[in-house]
Formats: C-alpha cells, structure tokens, sequence
C-alpha cells in the first residue's frame, strides 16, 4: 500500500491523536517555562481599551456577562482583563448577565479579579451584582427606560435602595459604558439592537470566534471596541497588563511627591533599565517612601505578571499549533485527493 | 374557531399596538408594560419547558425507545438538580438576616448546587465544546477540497485567517517593513482587512436580508397569514 493510499485510509483516531498532541504539548510547555508569545494589538483591542481609558475615574460601567461554562476557556481571560482595567482606572462596576449560569461567570471574575487584587473595593460601593434575569432581550428592553423594574435586589437579595452605587441609576442612560463578554443569544448583538444604539452607549463587545465576523458590521458605530476569541483577548490582555504596570509605578511615584510629567520619564527609565529604580531608591527623594511602596514598586517594574493575567496570552500557544496542525491537514487531504483522482479514483 | 380566532386577534392588535407605540411617545409607558408581561411569559416558559421535558423522556422511557436509558438518566439529573435547587440544600443563611435558614444564595461557596455546576455541569460543557477541535481536525483532513475556484478562495482565505490569528502570521511576513508601502501584504494585516472590508460587506448583506425578512414574516404573522406558531399543523 502506498503513502497515499494509506493517508486515504487513515484511521480518525490518529487526526484526534495529533490534535490532543497539538493543544496538550504547548500547554505543558508554557506551565512548565512560564513564556509566552508576543502580542501586537490590532486596532480593535487598543480601542477597547481607549474607550475605557479616557473615562473619567468612577464612571459606571454595566458589565454584562452572557456567557457560560462551555465558551469560559475562551472568554474568561477577555472577562478578567475588562475588570482589571475597571478596578485599576477606579470605575464603579455594575455586573448583570441574561444567562443563567452566568452569575457564577460573574462570582468568578470578582472573586479572581476583584477580591484576589483589589480587596480594597468595597461591595455595593465600587462594585455591585445583579445577577440573573430571564427574558433574553425584553430585559434589556426593559432597564433601558426602567432599571428598578427588572432589578429590585441584587444577587444577594439586598433591595437596590439600600445599595449605595445603585443610587442615580434609573435606565441604561445612566451608565457610561456598557462592556458585554458574549457567547451567543442573547449577548452582543441584543446589546447593539436594544441598549448601545437606541440610547448613543459606548459598547465594547468580547465575543467567542464564531460570532465574531456577525459584529464586525457594527464597528465603529454601534460597537466602539471588538475582541474576537482569544486572540482578541490575549491583544487587550498584553495591552491592560502594560498599562497596569505603567500606572501602578506612577501612581507610587506621585504618591512620593514626584510630579505627574517626571512621574511618566521616570517610569519609561524604569521598565527600560530595572537599575534605574534602583539607583533612584538610594535618593533623598525616595525617602517618603514606605517599605511596603517600596516593595510594591520594585514588583511593579521587574516582577512576574499574576498568572491569571496571562491567560489568554498562554492559550495563543496551543492555538498556534492547533492552526498550523489545520493547515497541514488540509493541504495533506488536498494531496492525497489530487493523486487519488489523477489517477483515476474519486474520492 | 373561537379556538384559533382569538389568538390571532390578540397576535393582530398587541403587534399592531406595539409598532404603532414606537411612534408616539405618549404610549411608551404601556409599551414598556408589555415587556414586562413579556418577562412574566419567559419565566413561565421555564415550567413550560420542564413539563415538556418530562414528558418527551417519560413516553420515550415508557415505550422502550432505542436510547431511553439516556432519557433516564435526563430524567434523574434534572430531578436531582432541581431539588437540590429549591430546597436550597446545604445552603447557609444570607448574613443579613441569620436567623432565616433559607434565606443564603444557591449560588454560596459549598452548597450542593454549587457542587453540581463545579463538578458536573462546568466539565461536561467545556468537554463538549473543547470536543469540536478534533471533529474540525477530522473535517480539515477529508473534507476540504479546493475542487473549484470558489473553494481555491475560501481555502486561501482560511489559511490567511488561520494564520493570521497566530503568531506564525506575523513571524512570516514580519520581514515587510511595517510602515512601509506594502505593510497590507503582512499576514496579520491581510486578515484584519478580510475580516473588517469583505466580511462586512458579506455580513450586512445578510443581516439586511435577514431585517427584510422578518418584516415580511412579522407582517404575514399579525396580518393572521402565517399561523404556524399556533401549532397543530395547520
């Protein structure tokens, strides 16, 4: 039997073997060196991120999270990093979801994000969850002109009228920024339709591949920013990670009374050369520091990124493989169908 | 009659009500009320749909049809968890109000019905999901043929697409200068713009013809031509 014959004849169980190899592989080799590949952002996910960023401080952001466990690998990173740049950039977060698993996708997120690196938010403050309402897009319909309606009690069963942050929040146009993570229906596409155009809402869509190419048509318009899959997410995620680091120095900096333009040289200096910081702890300036800024700067310039912020950066590793495993495949069944025909088979 | 006439008119004048609200202002209040039955409905089509649930599993496990193990087995989980759901097993007091036994979340940290979304429902999905990479492996290999033009540009589309959402589009065309005059031929590039310029225009072709589509099946619905939702076949 020739090479063709038998790349004909393959049996199924040898094409799963090679993908459980393609995604397995690279996973253990990322946990085991911690390394990951480069990302460079497309348009898209540096403007997800600028749509957040030039809000100012304690704008409220209803959170949206229409998704569940099945699509979690791959929108759970693009979750975790909309939070982070809530909780750093110091806006109020207001989560809902309209699937009901969703509320755990929602405990997740605040109990990774929120509680793990910002303890210091308070619930029903900085940060509230709504949970669950059925009804798919007659909810959103609804909180557009009356949000008390659907939501009297948050997900704990506390009435809104006793929750701080709910105060001054009477429909969609009370908030500044809509964030929807979305694997299907309802999600991104009812939030455009119902919410996001009719009430001119900034929104910023993280959705699973497949829904992707049915967004496009509404950017920039109707959708501001865009992560598709984890490819999105691992773009925003390096993008939030970079600002992350970069304010986290300024702010310590400013906090020691350096004002905000040195603030933002120095810190260029720092990422550049560690031995900058270094040098600069040893002056009188640094001396307002506490041990504990001090420590927290130190880790801010040259520490480890927290692995749940890497993500979806690591899981562009199997993806690579994966993708490139698809290709041969294809071009390998593309062969063997072209010699198979030349010579006189159909197949 | 009376049987099938009065649901058409109260299809005909809620529709007509609901599209002429969106007009006037003044009838937005009682517009947003519908909405609100709308939600009372869907909550009730959670019962709806347990009923039916049961009732398709239970005939198929009372006639013995093929797979009416399977029916079983839906029939006890879902006994199981909505039991474990309503009766708030181990679920611990809300701390607000401590003395109120029921009172906690289904959703607190150790409660069985946590246990079951932990170590049931969460793993069952994600393997179901996860499972679609080995099936498109299987279909990359047999069935993808570049047999005519049409699938030469769908293949060649798929290969910019796949490779440009990788690493490996950026390593293989990183030696065109970024800012120079055929940056767009960079893999990476040449994928954002198949995304952004073709599937756009592709898509909202679609999504045009789809709007048109459901006016005219939303017209046909309240004008009573189209009664298929009533059911019976009629």
């Amino acid at each position: 039997m020739s090479m063709v014959d038998r790349l004909a004849n393959i049996d199924r169980r040898w094409i799963f073997l090679m993908m459980g190899l393609a995604v397995a592989v690279p996973i253990i080799y990322i946990g085991i060196t911690g390394k990951t590949l480069p990302e460079q952002p497309t348009p898209l996910a540096q403007a997800a991120f600028d749509e957040i960023d030039k809000l100012p401080v304690g704008s409220r952001i209803l959170l949206a999270w229409d998704f569940d466990p099945a699509s979690e690998g791959e929108l759970g990173p693009m979750a975790s990093s909309f939070v982070r740049q809530c909780c750093q950039k110091g806006h109020r977060m207001y989560f809902l979801t309209l699937w009901p698993v969703g509320t755990q996708m929602i405990q997740k997120s605040a109990s990774l994000v929120i509680d793990g690196f910002y303890p210091d938010l308070e619930y029903g403050t900085d940060w509230v969850d709504l949970g669950f309402k059925a009804g798919n897009e007659a909810v959103i319909k609804t909180i557009a002109t009356d949000f008390g309606q659907m939501f009297p009690n948050d997900a704990r069963g506390t009435p809104i009228e006793s929750i701080p942050m709910m105060e001054g929040i009477a429909s969609i146009s009370s908030f500044d920024a809509i964030i929807n993570v979305s694997a299907g229906y309802p999600g991104s596409k009812e939030w455009v339709l119902y919410a996001a155009t009719p009430y001119k809402k900034p929104l910023l869509v993280g959705c699973t591949g497949v829904q992707a190419p049915q967004m496009y048509p509404y950017v920039p318009l109707q959708v501001q920013g865009l992560l598709g899959a984890i490819k999105g997410a691992a773009e925003y995620e390096s993008v939030v990670n970079a600002w992350v680091r970069r304010h986290t120095i300024e702010t310590i900096l400013e906090e020691a009374d350096v004002d905000a333009a040195d603030a933002e040289t120095m810190t260029t200096s720092f990422l550049a050369d560690s031995g900058d910081l270094t040098a600069w702890l040893a002056t009188p300036a640094a001396g307002g520091l506490t041990a504990a800024k001090r420590t927290a700067l130190s880790d801010a310039v040259d520490g480890d990124e927290p692995g749940i912020f890497l993500e979806a950066q690591r899981r562009m590793g199997p993806q690579l493989v994966a993708h490139l495993l698809m290709i041969g495949l294809i071009l390998a069944g593309n062969a063997v169908f072209f010699v198979t025909r030349r010579r006189g088979g159909v197949r | 009659m009376l049987k099938r006439n009065v649901p058409l008119l109260i299809t005909a004048l809620v529709g007509v009500f609901l599209i002429v609200a969106n007009f006037f202002p003044s009838l937005s209040a009682m517009s947003e009320d519908f909405t609100v039955f709308f939600g009372i409905i869907a909550a009730m089509a959670f019962v709806l749909g347990g009923g039916s649930l049961l009732k398709v599993h239970l005939k198929k496990i009372s006639d013995r049809n093929a797979g009416w193990a399977f029916s079983l087995i839906v029939l006890g989980t879902f006994a199981i968890t909505l039991a474990v759901g309503l009766l708030k097993i181990g679920v611990p007091p809300n701390p607000t109000f401590p003395d109120k036994p029921w009172s906690g979340s289904v959703n607190a940290d150790g409660t069985a019905f946590e246990w079951i979304y932990e170590y049931a429902l969460k793993p069952l999905s994600a393997t179901m999901f996860a499972m679609l990479a080995f099936y498109i492996a299987s279909a990359a290999f047999r069935a993808f043929r570049a047999k005519n033009i049409e699938a030469i540009l769908l293949l060649g589309t798929a290969f910019i697409i796949l490779l440009g959402r990788t690493f490996a589009g950026y390593y293989l065309t990183s030696w065109i200068p970024i800012d120079g005059p055929f940056s767009g031929l960079r893999i990476e590039e040449l994928s954002v713009y198949i995304m952004q310029v073709f599937n756009t225009a592709g898509s909202r072709a679609i999504i045009i013809g789809i709007a048109l589509g459901i006016a005219s099946t939303s017209l046909k619905i309240l004008m009573g031509l189209d009664r298929s939702y009533l059911g019976g076949g009629n």
